[in-house]
This record gives C-alpha cells, sequence and structure tokens, in this order.
C-alpha cells in the first residue's frame, strides 16, 4: 500500500516535470502540443482512492496552469477525466473491471489501448474548448483535438513501455 | 438536518467533482477576461525561479543569434552615430521620442509562449525594478506586448500574440488609425483592423504605434503591410502586419514606464463623470 502511494507521488513529479521541461517545448507545425502528463491520471490504480485521484488531479492540473499561465484550463479537463475514469473503465473492460484488477501498464490490448484513447481524447477535448473558450472556432477546436491527442497517444504508449517494470 | 448529512455523505464524490470544477471553471472564466489580475499566473515565485534555471540552459544553446542581433544593433546604432550631419550638436540618446532614458526597464524573457490562443510571456524582473501592470513592452525591432501581472521578481506579459489583446497603431506616412488584434492563425502576422477607406494603403507600408494609446509611446515600429482585404459591409480596410519581431525568438527586452497614463485616465474619468 505503501510503495503504491510512493510510485504515484513519484509519477506525479516525474511527469509534470517531463511535461513542463520537454513536451511543452515541442511546438510541431506551431500548433500541437502533446500532453503525456494524464498518464498520471490513466495509470492511477484502478482500486485507489477515488477522492484522492480527484484531488490530486486538479493539483496536477493548477500546477499545469500556473506554469502555462492558462487559468483554470487543465484543473477543468483533468478533474473531468478523473471523475469520468470509471465509465471509461467500464466502457473500455466490462462491467467487471473491478474484479478483474486491471492493470494499465502491460502488453497493450485493444482494451488499453481504447481506455487511453478515450480518456486523451476526453481530455483534449474540453481543454482546448476552455482553451479557446469561443464557438466559432470550433474546427480548429476538432483540428487541434483530434491531432495532439493522436501524439499524446503516441507518447503515452511510448512511456508506457518505457517505465513496464519487468517480471522476467 | 440527518437527511442533508447523509445527502452529503451520499453524493461527497459528486460534491468534490463539483466543488473543484467549480473553482477552475472561474479560473479559466477570470483568466479570458482582458487585463484582469489573474490569480493562476507564472509571476510567481515558484514558477518565475524554475523558468529562469531552464532559461539559463536554453539561453546557452541560443547565443549565436543573440549575438548576431546584437551585432545587427551595434553595426545600426553606429551607422546612425556616424551618419549625423552635424557633429558638434549633443546627441538624443534615446532613439524614442518622449520617453527619458531612465524610464527603460532591460529585462530578459525567461519563458514564451506562442502556440495557444492566449499567449504570455514571463520575463525576470517584477515590482522590485519598478515593473507595474499596464507598461509596455517593446525590443529593438518592435512592439512585444503589455504587463500583465507582477510579483516581487518576475512579471507575465500579454504578448502581441493574444486574440484578447488590442492595441491601438497606425499608418506610419498617412496617420490613420486601426485597432491591432490576431487572429490567432499565424505566429508572424497580426492584423489591423478598422482602418477607414480613405487611407491609402499599399502593401509595404510601415505600420507603428499610435499616439492614442496611453501605454506606447508613439512611433514604435511593428511591421509592415502584407495583405488588404476590404470589408464591404462596414467600409473599413482589414490589413494583414507582417511583423518585425520574430514572436517565436525573444532575447532582451525594454519595458516603458509611461508617466502620462495615470493623468490621462484621471482626466478621461473626469470628464465622463462630467457629462
Amino acid at each position: 500500500m505503501n510503495s503504491a502511494l510512493l510510485w504515484n507521488i513519484a509519477r506525479f513529479i516525474l511527469l509534470l516535470a517531463a511535461q513542463i521541461l520537454v513536451f511543452n517545448r515541442i511546438d510541431l507545425f506551431g500548433f500541437i502540443n502533446p500532453f503525456p502528463y494524464i498518464l498520471f491520471i490513466i495509470l492511477f490504480p484502478v482500486n485507489g482512492n477515488k477522492y484522492g485521484l480527484l484531488f490530486f488531479s486538479f493539483l496536477l492540473g493548477i500546477t499545469m496552469d500556473l506554469f502555462c499561465n492558462s487559468g483554470g484550463v487543465h484543473a477543468a479537463s483533468c478533474l473531468v477525466l478523473a471523475y469520468n475514469r470509471p465509465s471509461i473503465f467500464k466502457f473500455s473492460f466490462g462491467l467487471s473491471y473491478e474484479y478483474q484488477t486491471v492493470k494499465l501498464n502491460d502488453v497493450l490490448t485493444p482494451e488499453r489501448f481504447s481506455f487511453i484513447l478515450i480518456s486523451v481524447v476526453i481530455h483534449h477535448f474540453i481543454l482546448f474548448i476552455l482553451e479557446v473558450f469561443k464557438f466559432s472556432y470550433i474546427w480548429e477546436i476538432l483540428v487541434r483535438t483530434t491531432l495532439s491527442s493522436i501524439f499524446t497517444v503516441i507518447f503515452c504508449i511510448i512511456i508506457i513501455y518505457l517505465i513496464k517494470p519487468s517480471k522476467r | 438536518m440527518q437527511q442533508i448529512f447523509n445527502f452529503i455523505l451520499k453524493n461527497s464524490y459528486r460534491l468534490l467533482f463539483l466543488l473543484l470544477f467549480s473553482i477552475s471553471f472561474l479560473l479559466t472564466v477570470q483568466s479570458h477576461s482582458y487585463q484582469k489580475s489573474k490569480i493562476i499566473s507564472s509571476a510567481n515565485f515558484f514558477t518565475g525561479g524554475i523558468y529562469e534555471r531552464i532559461n539559463g540552459i536554453h539561453e546557452y544553446f541560443n547565443l549565436k543569434t543573440q549575438n548576431d542581433e546584437l551585432a545587427a544593433e551595434n553595426a545600426r546604432l553606429k551607422s546612425i552615430l556616424f551618419n549625423t550631419k552635424d557633429t558638434t550638436k549633443t546627441k538624443e540618446i534615446d532613439s524614442i521620442r518622449g520617453v527619458k532614458k531612465s524610464d527603460v526597464i532591460v529585462s530578459k524573457v525567461i519563458h514564451n509562449s506562442f502556440s495557444v490562443y492566449e499567449n504570455f510571456i514571463t520575463i525576470n524582473s517584477g515590482a522590485k525594478d519598478g515593473v507595474k501592470p499596464y507598461m509596455g513592452v517593446i525590443n529593438d525591432h518592435g512592439i512585444v506586448g503589455i504587463v500583465d501581472n507582477t510579483s516581487k521578481n518576475y512579471a507575465t506579459i500579454i504578448s502581441i500574440l493574444n486574440i484578447e489583446s488590442k492595441i491601438n497603431a497606425k499608418i506610419k506616412k498617412s496617420n490613420h488609425f486601426g485597432s491591432l488584434i490576431w487572429n490567432g492563425k499565424s505566429t508572424g502576422f497580426v492584423q489591423l483592423i478598422d482602418v477607414p477607406r480613405l487611407a491609402s494603403v499599399r502593401k509595404g507600408d510601415t505600420i507603428v504605434t499610435g499616439a492614442q494609446s496611453d501605454i506606447f509611446p508613439e512611433n514604435i515600429g511593428i511591421g509592415t503591410i502584407d495583405k488588404v482585404y476590404k470589408d464591404n459591409q462596414t467600409n473599413y480596410y482589414t490589413l494583414d502586419i507582417k511583423l518585425f519581431n520574430d514572436m517565436t525568438n525573444l532575447g532582451h527586452v525594454y519595458i516603458i514606464k509611461s508617466k502620462n497614463r495615470e493623468e490621462i485616465l484621471k482626466l478621461e474619468e473626469k470628464s465622463k463623470k462630467d457629462e
């Protein structure tokens, strides 16, 4: 139990640092920014404390906002993702996901991929809507969501594979 | 009473979500209202310090371009110095009219964003050096933005690449005014709107800051006209302006104290009250 908590704190700090130091500086074509820091919410233990998840998502988002000068945009989208996480789990892994003890950082199966994809798209869509905050820019929002989601998913999978604990 | 407690206990997860979400939503709404001091900004001890560290490393890789730019500015200043007709006359050191040398604060950009619709720049001088909100920020090419928030050692600037920013600007040769905005499309171009049809505009004409602005001194360079659009309904031109500045690569900037701003604002307040 204690080591899981430590793992989560380490993940929180490392992902934030990586996002601010490296990924915020990737400006592909001037407007595509991957946000793999949401891996913290994705990889949070399935049976972990859900209040803790909400609170830490808020903290994660508000720290990102501090660095990006963006008000509460990241905080709001992280919260929506954390709140809807159980339903996404239900959708991707079937109803009895809690009994199967889903482990996400393992071999990539279609279920795991769909879970990551849906989480990223939900987060990015809310993020860009709030960031632009004008409905006349709806096409730009959709384009940004699609392109950034693709890159975030790619980076997420790469990171999961890199930090996957070896079993043999 | 019992039922209220039960309700809260039952829905505590949802209520916590709603509470945190409404906080972040309020912060978002507040951040979109133009020129209001924000609660969440990178002008603070924590983020400013980290950005300064990062910039220390980043700057090292950028030394060559910075050197080239300084050399170019030196050459330009030397050419002004050597080509003056009256060599006995004492020279005005500052090229910006109406601004004394003591009114300029030199500062360094430590974080710059340009990939979203509302972009901000963080610099490493703050209230301690006399930086206050609403001061204009320029560099040797042209305007950069307006100071938004300050802390003791850092300040954030609303970049001209921010769809909420609106700066008074004019065509240099004809004195026709317009508002400078950004449509969020390209980092190299901004738009000048509400230019009257009477104005003669041609591709390549220079755009400078106007006298109506109480933030910037007059005649600071912005860019050149790149494209002219006519709006048939409103009888106004919309111009695409190619910026002198490369907003994606900023080094040192100058912050201009505008002494008259408070006086102008007070005067305008007074005339509004008298009406």
